[in-house]
């Protein structure tokens, strides 16, 4: 970052009112630079697949333009000291991802580009609304309650409601409105109960820190203060039981660690969460057989007879190898949910490791902007719900991309930005515009009614060098 | 809240480079393995996505692929798919291929060389990339008379015959064969079933009896023993041994004439035509094993031949003493060859000593039909001077007289040697054998029969009766028929 003098880190007194640099320039022009690649990819793809080259190309890559400069004019207007890339980041992970949809639905003949591009319309109106009527994140605060009732409710519905409007594809996570398509509430669910989360544990932040009892030299919390956690640990289990979602679960429960990690500044809570975790996961793998067979494949992908789907996803990677088979010109249509859960594999096999590791620094470009902000906010609020928001870009990332490359079993979270599913676009695209909200708050100069120049006392002034008069 | 939230910052950094690691782990060091998984199908799409190159015979499509709906887009068929099993082999997404599907590959699926040119051309005007054609040398006439005169008596057995003076190959026939055309299915249970009904079928129709299999080649292999004794000074005419039978050198085993006559004929010529075991035993111990094995090798024997598709070696065995030499000269003991070795030794005598090396592909062509490649004729060596085999034809036109069978053609002179090969059969149920070139003094056909276990003959079988008989009428298809 540019501003002079001082970075936003070191608040305290310091003006950077001086500085007028917002960036907005930076992000238009980043913006036009993700434009020109996503149109490129797409042109490669028709090549590829022997389409002809028209004019439509350029006119689909004008209207992703315009869709994100529509949304860069929401930034410009309601939000203008925000980050400058995070907004360009997640429209070339957007971009890209809308290509690869594109690039499988010519190979399976579905309709699913258009219908993400229309879930990506209403993501970014939505986008802007976040922008337009949330004018500071810590309004949010105040509706921490209504947040985190609203979220519980939407977090359990579809584990009580009956699975003919709740399942698909063996997870009791949607809900489906007929012939109008199926959302995922708990994509919504997770971003209002960190809000409240972030509310309850700033206001409750001394109860967690207060010393229990020591063992081995190490304070344990208070039992009562275990309470927040066991529910969420409850919680998390019930989501995986009820819901038969494992990511979701631990999605869920990975970011009431962490924030609970990070208002209490204590390694202990998350020691504790991850040993009930542990015990949760051996629970799972003892009695589910479901989880049972997701660790077999993980451990044998290639040979246990559940394992098609990894297996089909390492075989399109390692057919990718280093370079990749080219936008267009490899198979990953063969893996089964190509285009959403392993997309990131048929990233890898057609733009190889080289595209995918690039993939992945921008995710973490985005995270580390994220947390950024987060650090650069001064209020606490702001720190703990910006931290828990990039946090959940990595958590989902980490989960989807370790699961469909065999790092860890595999469960259902779909990658941020690049996957298909209306509900998780949606719900990401509300997720960005609060970190974009965090880190305007955190970069908007802070403005004193007048400043005041603070003048030293005479005798302590130095003598200052004046230009000569021409 | 800095300090965590930076150490969060440093896990999810950690998460990340994990993931890295990971993907680079399975991109990199796994990418091969994974590559040839099984059931990774990618690969295999990748060669049948475009369409491959015809195998063409006197005009014919033997081989061809036809666009389907499924997944894999061009499927392999093969028309008259048994009657030129032998020649094409086959291409299976299942079972791989073999024959010119295999030995042709590169030029048939478009990838060799050669064709980088049209591929580029491809790839600039935007045309379907396909494969080059492969034109044989087969005679499509001669191809069927063969295949059905061994088909039609069920009998097992090989055909093959050569343009002497080329090389060419114009017949290559199996019998019993296999359709193609099932193993290049795309349904993996239709190529499958199929797969295993010829591998528990008899006579193992999938074996390609012309070049990979080697049997004792009996009395044909006196011509061997012939070509050896007059390069080393004896005359048509020389004297030998007419006796019943004679006791092999070093042990009391009776070596006699078939039948366990006197031959009719002391001289080399004579003993040739009554085709006189005892003659060409003793002939075989006084020219030697190494002599012997020389004149073999320089017909084709022990060498490495491509025709493209590899042809077993043939061989004479060890002859570690005099008693197996005798056996040898006679074709017996260990002695073994292929039915296109055979149809070589028959092709260089007719050739005026000079061995031709065979050859099945007449030329490759573009997608576009443009030529790429077309037949060189090679000379492989000059196995017996012209004078030897003009000499060996002589005696081959007398055999020929000698030997019963039917479908002789009138107006055509015939040079021939049979075989009749005991092989330690339970019932003894000999191999037939029968080599010739016509016309005599002009050759245009060398031509090898095998027809095994004494086809419907038993062990009354001879060579004359079971295999003579084809061997005329394929003569007769090349010469007379030509379609």
């Amino acid at each position: 970052m540019s501003q002079p003098g001082t970075s936003a880190e070191s608040t305290s007194g310091s003006n950077t009112a001086s500085s007028g640099d917002t960036r907005r320039g930076t992000e238009l022009f980043l913006l036009v630079c993700s434009a020109v690649i996503v149109t490129f990819a797409l042109m490669l793809v028709e090549i590829s697949q022997e389409n002809t080259i028209t004019r439509q190309l350029f006119i689909y890559g004008a209207a992703y333009l315009a869709l994100f400069g529509g949304a860069h004019v929401a930034v410009r207007k309601w939000a203008p000291y925000a980050d400058p890339l995070m907004l360009p980041l997640v429209a070339l992970l957007n971009g890209l991802g809308l290509v690869m949809i594109h690039r499988i639905d010519i190979a399976k003949e579905t309709e699913y580009a258009v219908r993400q591009i229309a879930w990506l319309t209403l993501s970014l109106i939505l986008f802007a609304l976040v922008l337009a009527f949330i004018k500071d994140h810590r309004v949010l605060a105040k509706y921490s309650f209504t947040c985190g009732f609203v979220g519980l409710v939407l977090l359990a519905l579809p584990g009580l409601l009956p699975s003919a409007i709740s399942e698909v594809n063996g997870a009791k996570l949607w809900i489906k409105f007929g012939p109008l398509g199926q959302v995922q509430p708990s994509e919504f669910a997770k971003i209002l109960l960190m809000i409240f989360f972030a509310s309850f544990l700033v206001s409750k932040r001394e109860l967690f820190t207060t010393a229990g009892r020591k063992f081995l030299n190490v304070e344990l919390p208070r039992p009562r203060d275990l309470m927040p956690m066991l529910v969420a640990w409850v919680a998390a289990i019930g989501i995986g039981v009820l819901e038969k979602d494992l990511g979701t679960s631990l999605l869920f429960f990975g970011i009431v660690l962490v924030m609970l990690y990070i208002a209490t500044e204590r390694a202990i809570w998350v020691v504790l969460g991850l040993s009930l975790f542990a015990l949760g996961a051996v629970l799972a793998w003892q009695t589910v057989t479901r989880v049972q067979s997701r660790v077999n494949v993980w451990l044998d992908p290639l040979h246990h007879e559940d394992g098609y789907q990894l297996k089909q996803a390492l075989y399109g990677l390692g057919s990718g190898g280093i370079g990749g088979t080219g936008l267009g010109s490899g198979s990953p249509e063969t893996v089964p949910f190509s285009n959403s859960d392993f997309i990131i594999t048929s990233m890898g096999e057609e733009l190889g490791l080289i595209g995918l590791i690039a993939i992945f620094l921008m995710y973490l470009l985005l995270m580390m902007r994220g947390l950024r902000s987060a650090l650069a906010v001064r209020d606490s609020f702001g720190k703990l719900f910006g931290g828990g928001l990039s946090f959940t870009v990595a958590l989902q990332l980490f989960v989807v991309a370790g699961g469909v490359t065999g790092l860890i079993p595999l469960t259902g979270l779909t990658a941020p930005f690049l996957a298909y599913g209306g509900s998780s676009l949606l719900a990401n695209y509300i997720l960005i515009a609060m970190l974009l909200r965090i880190s305007d708050a955190a970069r908007r100069p802070q403005a004193p009614a007048k400043p005041k120049p603070q003048q030293a006392p005479i005798a302590e002034a130095h003598t200052e060098l004046v230009e000569r008069p021409r | 809240m800095n300090k965590p939230l930076r150490r969060v910052a440093l896990a999810m950094m950690a998460m990340v480079l994990l993931l890295m690691a990971n993907v680079t782990y399975v991109q990199v060091i796994q990418a091969d393995d994974l590559r040839h998984g099984p059931g990774n199908g990618r690969t295999q799409r990748a060669e049948y996505a475009k369409q491959r190159g015809q195998i063409i015979a006197g005009g014919q499509s033997l081989a061809n692929s036809v666009e389907t709906g499924d997944e894999l887009k061009f499927q392999r068929t093969y028309p008259n798919g048994p009657l030129y099993a032998p020649v094409t082999g086959f291409d299976s997404p299942t079972y791989g291929s073999n024959g010119i599907e295999r030995a042709m590959d590169s030029i048939l699926n478009g990838s060799d060389d050669s064709l980088a040119f049209n591929r580029l051309s491809d790839m600039i005007t935007g045309r379907a990339p396909a494969g080059g054609d492969v034109e044989l040398t087969i005679d499509p006439a001669m191809q069927k008379v063969a295949y059905d005169e061994l088909t039609s008596k069920g009998f097992q057995g090989s055909v093959v015959a050569l343009n002497p003076k080329t090389g060419e190959i114009l017949s290559m026939v199996n019998s019993p064969s296999y359709d193609p055309s099932p193993l290049a299915s795309h349904d993996n249970n239709v190529a499958a079933e199929h797969w295993q009904a010829m591998e528990n079928a008899d006579g193992s129709p999938m074996s390609n009896r012309s070049v990979s299999e080697i049997y004792p080649p009996g009395s044909t292999f006196k011509l061997i023993t012939t070509a050896a004794a007059l390069d080393d000074g004896y005359q048509p005419n020389s004297t030998v041994t007419d006796a019943a039978s004679i006791t092999l050198p070093g042990t009391s085993t009776k070596l006699p004439n078939y039948g366990g006559n006197t031959c009719k004929g002391n001289t080399l010529t004579e003993a040739l035509a009554h085709s006189c075991n005892t003659a060409f035993a003793e002939i075989a111990g006084k020219v030697g094993a190494d002599k012997l094995r020389e004149t073999a090798a320089k017909f084709g024997f022990s060498n490495d031949l491509q025709i493209p598709m590899t042809v077993a070696k043939s061989d004479l065995g060890p002859m570690s003493d005099d008693a197996s030499l005798y056996q040898s000269g006679i074709g017996q003991r260990d002695v073994r060859v292929t039915p296109m070795q055979n149809a070589m030794m028959a092709a260089a005598i007719a050739n005026g000593g000079k061995l031709m090396k065979p050859q099945l592909v007449k030329s490759t062509r573009a997608p576009d039909m443009e030529v790429i490649d077309e037949l060189k004729p090679e000379q492989m060596s000059q196995a017996v001077s012209s004078t030897v085999a003009d000499q060996i034809r002589a005696m081959m036109l007398k055999s020929e007289q000698y030997t019963k069978g039917s479908g002789k053609i009138s107006g055509i002179d015939i040079a021939s040697k049979t075989g009749t090969a005991q092989h330690g059969d339970a019932a003894d149920k000999p191999h037939g054998w029968y080599v010739a070139f016509a016309p005599a003094e002009d050759p245009k056909i060398a031509v090898a029969v095998i027809v095994e276990n004494g086809g419907d003959e038993g062990a009354e079988a001879t060579g004359g009766s079971l295999a003579a008989p084809i061997g005329r009428e394929v003569i007769r298809a090349g010469l007379q028929g030509g379609g």
